[in-house]
């Protein structure tokens, strides 16, 4: 049976005068691999720190796992932009990938044996460990990339949520990328969300469009013309290794 | 000799004190980008100097509530307020500063030489300020020693911290008002004017050596001490003003070492 963690019901949200989102209903369930694709400045972040509670909706209802966003975070692994990580921090991989562990920690705050074990294991799965002592300054975008995923891996999520995770990288890099990604969907909900619309397509299970509001989002497999009008943003969708599908501007 | 004098002791007793608490709360300053709001914490606590000189009180002791009250505040607007939060802080900035001055000019009778609360005398530092200084210092430390992981990982990602649920707005709060408590530390050294000097130029030195934050904390403190003794001799043998002396040294020796080091690098 499968469960809904995420539920939206006419979320919209304000930026003082600025409607970022407007009436979005959207569900995930708990088996999704959901890509959300849009334009730069379509409210795709916003719409992460909605469902992460970081923001409250203007109008609207979030629940994450049936709970509000503020009680059920603890199942969501959040993976942010690694672009937006300030390199210069003095803090080496294994102190990154054990943060994760921190909302578990006792009133000290310290790490518990268990807690280490745990993020051991996280860079077991993102195969970082012989960096373990690498400052986060020397590491390459990929590398550093892994080192988010570690950490939001260690919080031991039901839901992983990747913010931009495919910027800045490789053609290579991205699709060994998504490989990963798709064994890690076996065990866990992902939503990831990108501008970059590459290789999404031919990877994630379901797409969601969204541009203010949310065009589209269903199977990926869908009739061209379906495809077309219901599909409102200006992008175009190239797969890798699948015939190349471009899509016109949207009419409004 | 000169060392055998009590007020020289003091000086180097108070120098060392204020290494400590700015080796360990300068390098969350200069790590999570909190100089301008230390500027605003620091010159605030101006008011609270103020307030204790107009009601009698040790300006120490009141510059410690009032500088963790507006440091609290400048801590919530900055993080309610979405915009223009640098126009808060020099709100704060500059109104507790003009309340500092008013209060003092309120005061009735002979008011203490202005210069030593914003720049700083350390010859004159008395046994009650080392007093006050150590149980601030003992306070900052044991405070950072409990909290450790959690201000590492908020200063590291203040975002994610959040979504773990971490209390970050107490976080906040609480690693501002460590800002204050250290400010009041600094205030016999060097003055408020010149204590963002202290907060930040020590751990800047040290992030030049070390890209470990345990390091970071003691390298700075460690820095801040020879800074400050060979500051405190200098403005000795020299005859010029301590507070001015030791942040000259600092600023210099930090700039120089930073030059030295992209040299290396090139």
């Amino acid at each position: 049976m499968k469960q809904e963690i995420i539920k939206l019901e006419k979320v919209s949200f304000d930026y003082g005068d600025n409607r970022v989102l407007e009436d979005i209903t959207l569900t995930v369930y708990d088996d999704d691999f959901l890509g959300i694709i849009g334009p730069n400045g379509g409210g795709k972040s916003t719409l992460l720190k909605l469902i992460l509670g970081l923001l409250t909706p203007t109008e609207g209802n979030i629940l994450l796992f049936n709970k509000s966003p503020q009680e059920g975070r603890k199942y969501v692994g959040y993976v942010p932009q690694y672009t937006l990580v300030d390199r210069n921090f003095p803090i080496n991989v294994e102190q990154v990938v054990l943060s994760g562990r921190i909302g578990q920690t006792d009133f000290l705050r310290r790490y518990s044996e268990k807690d280490r074990k745990i993020a051991e294991k996280s860079m077991d799965i993102m195969g970082i460990k012989e960096i373990k002592n690498t400052q986060i300054g020397k590491l390459s975008g990929g590398q550093l990339q892994r080192v988010l995923i570690a950490r939001a891996l260690s919080t031991e999520p039901k839901l992983l949520l990747l913010d931009e995770p495919t910027a800045n990288i490789d053609v290579q890099a991205e699709t060994n990328f998504y490989d990963f990604l798709h064994g890690l969907s076996e065990k866990m909900a992902i939503i990831l969300v990108t501008h970059d619309t590459g290789a999404i397509s031919s990877h994630v299970k379901t797409i969601g469009c969204i541009n203010k509001t949310l065009h589209y989002h269903g199977e990926k497999s869908i009739p061209p013309k379906v495809f077309e009008k219901l599909y409102g943003c200006p992008i175009e969708l190239i797969g890798h290794g699948i015939p190349h599908r471009v899509l016109k501007e949207h009419s409004d | 000799m000169v060392y055998q004098y009590a007020f020289f002791q003091n000086a180097l007793m108070a120098g060392i004190l204020a290494a400590i608490a700015c080796g360990v709360i300068g390098s969350y300053v200069v790590v999570k980008r909190l100089v301008f709001i230390s500027g605003g914490i620091s010159h605030a606590a101006f008011g609270g100097i103020g307030l204790g000189l107009f009601l009698g009180y040790n300006p120490l002791l009141t510059a410690i509530l009032f500088s963790v009250f507006s440091s609290s505040v400048l801590g919530i607007i900055s993080k309610k307020a979405y915009q223009r939060e640098d126009t808060l802080i020099g709100a704060m900035w500059a109104i507790g500063m003009a309340f500092g001055i008013f209060m003092i000019y309120q005061t009735p009778g002979y008011v203490p030489d202005l210069s030593s609360y914003l720049f700083g005398n350390i010859l004159t530092v008395s046994r009650t300020d080392i007093s006050i200084m150590i149980v601030l210092n003992v306070i900052i430390a044991l405070i950072v020693f409990v909290r450790y992981n959690e201000f590492l990982a908020f200063s590291f990602d203040e975002e994610f911290s959040e979504v773990t649920n971490v209390p970050v707005m107490r976080t906040y709060i609480v690693l501002l008002s460590l800002v204050a408590l250290t400010v009041v530390v600094l205030v016999s050294v060097v003055g408020i004017i010149l204590a963002m000097a202290l907060l930040t130029l020590p751990a800047a030195t040290a992030s030049l050596f070390t890209n470990s934050f345990k390091k970071m904390i003691l390298f700075s403190t460690l820095i801040g001490v020879a800074y400050m003794i060979m500051g405190i001799a200098m403005s000795f043998f020299l005859n010029q003003p301590s507070g001015a002396t030791i942040v000259l040294v600092s600023g210099i020796s930090y700039l120089g070492l930073l030059g030295i080091k992209s040299l290396i690098n090139k």
